[in-house]
């Protein structure tokens, strides 16, 4: 096959298509290397955006956060960027807004809320809520 | 490196790097990818992963994307369970013939399966593999619905549950027969580790799983997967709807060893109605009409019932 599969159509593909994750050869271990050291190729859905799919956003307020991780284990679109056991942000080529991590953090105020998709996430920080008299959890 | 990675709480769990990639397609808030990305980050082993036809594999291998960071295969709707047991015994074989050398990892062989692909279309196929002992882990996704075409029901949809062909209505309440018991179908084949897990109950989930790529031969793992689309309830929710189905017992959470060894695995401090967990749902939401009263009662009466069963199965090492 001389084409790359990026420039076929549907109709030209023959039964049985390999998509491939990363450029040439991984000769190193998946599980010990981070996504930014990774060579993905062109055919991995992580060069694909889903962005568009919001109608809110998750915005992220740093100053109430414990790092507790729930919103990173709960994320079904591998969207709560941890690194080196600390919740450094979302991912927004990649979050459909689904809410779930807003739901999930246990900190009085939330460290995550949402707002609609065009609001200045700067904007956003200055309207975060008091801490409230109910129960966090 | 190789093996289950070392989980103390989610702090370090969460150092994981992961293997299933964003900009799948599958529903905001659905729980198929929860679930998945545990079972991935569980493990530093390579993978060998397949899966059968329906939302998990039409979602993650949308032409021309893949969201698998490890070597993944789909052939068909009913055998995910086959695919991955093939790769197995080749790998096996490549191995006796020296063709694959003794310094190359080991991986682990994992297939995903709904539960239509598990309970019903695919289940002679997953049958077979548990009899023939092939040393990989099936995780069925249990949504209780054959969502990806549109949410027909399986032998999965529990009774009163609302599907396009069960549907409720002036003269019915949607689905009539009993969910089919498909751990303890799977038990029966004799594998050496059967267990229900649910991914609000992550820490039971990882130990559980955990034990399963530990454990040589074939694992049958039943995985609780809200579906906010079929389930009918808002995408946020799928935390909160899985924490009323683990804790009102509706899905126990327990394991089977070697076919006979029955642990409960979670205990809930306290325990909810499965009315709430039914009130939450609106497929579900017909059964709280006056002349349907009665299904919801008989829902309380079957749980408990179960949890009694499961209580005494535990108690009696049988
Ligand atoms: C042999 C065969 N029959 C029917 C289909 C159509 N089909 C594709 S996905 C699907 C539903 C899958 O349901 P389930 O296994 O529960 O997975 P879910 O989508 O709910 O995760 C069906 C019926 C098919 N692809 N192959
Ligand atoms: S809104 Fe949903 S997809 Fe976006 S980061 Fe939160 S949990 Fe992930
Ligand atoms: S759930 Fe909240 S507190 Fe916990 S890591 Fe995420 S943002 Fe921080
Ligand atoms: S229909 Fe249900 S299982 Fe399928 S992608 Fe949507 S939420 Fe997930
Ligand atoms: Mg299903």
């Amino acid at each position: 096959m001389s084409k790359s599969i990026k420039d076929m159509g549907w109709d030209e593909l023959v039964q049985g298509a390999a998509l491939f994750s990363f450029e040439g050869e991984v000769d190193y271990e998946m599980s010990q290397v981070q996504p930014e050291d990774r060579d993905y190729a062109e055919t991995n859905s992580r060069n694909a955006y889903v962005g568009d799919w919001r109608v809110e956003k998750p915005v992220f307020n740093k100053d109430f956060c414990i790092d507790c991780q729930f919103c990173w284990i709960y994320c079904p679109d591998t969207s709560i960027i941890a690194r080196d056991k600390k919740m450094i942000g979302v991912d927004m080529d990649h979050c459909k807004g689904c809410g779930i991590c807003v739901e999930v953090c246990p900190t009085n105020p939330k460290s995550l809320l949402m707002f609609n998709e065009n609001t200045d996430n700067e904007e956003a920080l200055t309207q975060w809520p008091e801490k409230s008299e109910e129960k966090g959890e | 490196m190789s093996g289950n990675k070392v989980i103390k709480n989610l702090k370090s769990f969460s150092t994981a790097a992961e293997r299933f990639e964003g900009s799948h397609v599958l529903c905001p808030g659905c729980a198929h990818s929860i679930i998945v990305r545990e079972i991935l980050n569980a493990t530093n082993d390579n993978l060998v992963v397949s899966a059968s036809t329906g939302c998990l594999e039409v979602c993650t291998a949308i032409y021309p994307h893949t969201s698998w960071d490890c070597s993944w295969i789909h052939i068909g709707f009913e055998n995910s369970s086959t695919a991955v047991a093939g790769a197995e015994a080749m790998n096996k074989a490549l191995r006796k013939k020296g063709r694959i050398g003794s310094d190359v990892p080991e991986p682990k062989f994992v297939a995903f399966g709904g539960d239509g692909a598990t309970f019903d279309i695919g289940f002679q196929w997953l049958s077979g593999c548990f009899e023939r002992g092939h040393d990989m882990m099936y995780v069925c996704l249990d949504n209780e619905v054959y969502a990806n075409t549109g949410g027909q029901r399986s032998s999965a949809t529990p009774i009163g549950a609302s599907a396009t062909t069960s549907p409720a209505g002036s003269t019915s309440y949607g689905e009539k027969q009993n969910k089919k018991d498909i751990i303890q179908i799977m038990a029966a084949h004799g594998s050496p580790y059967v267990a229900q897990v649910a991914p609000n109950k992550w820490k039971d989930m990882i130990k559980k799983i955990h034990r399963g790529f530990d454990t040589k031969g074939p694992v049958y793992i039943n995985a609780m997967s809200a579906c906010t689309t079929e389930w009918k309830f808002a995408p946020h929710e799928t935390i909160e709807v899985s924490d009323l189905a683990t804790d009102s017992l509706v899905f126990p959470l327990y394991e089977i060893i070697d076919g006979t060894e029955l642990n409960i695995t979670y205990r809930p401090k306290n325990i909810v109605p499965v009315r709430d967990y039914l009130g939450a749902q609106p497929r579900f939401k017909h059964l709280f009409k006056p002349e349907y009263e009665y299904l919801i009662k008989e829902w309380q009466e079957r749980v408990d019932a179960y949890w009694e069963y499961l209580q005494r199965r535990e108690e009696a090492r049988v």
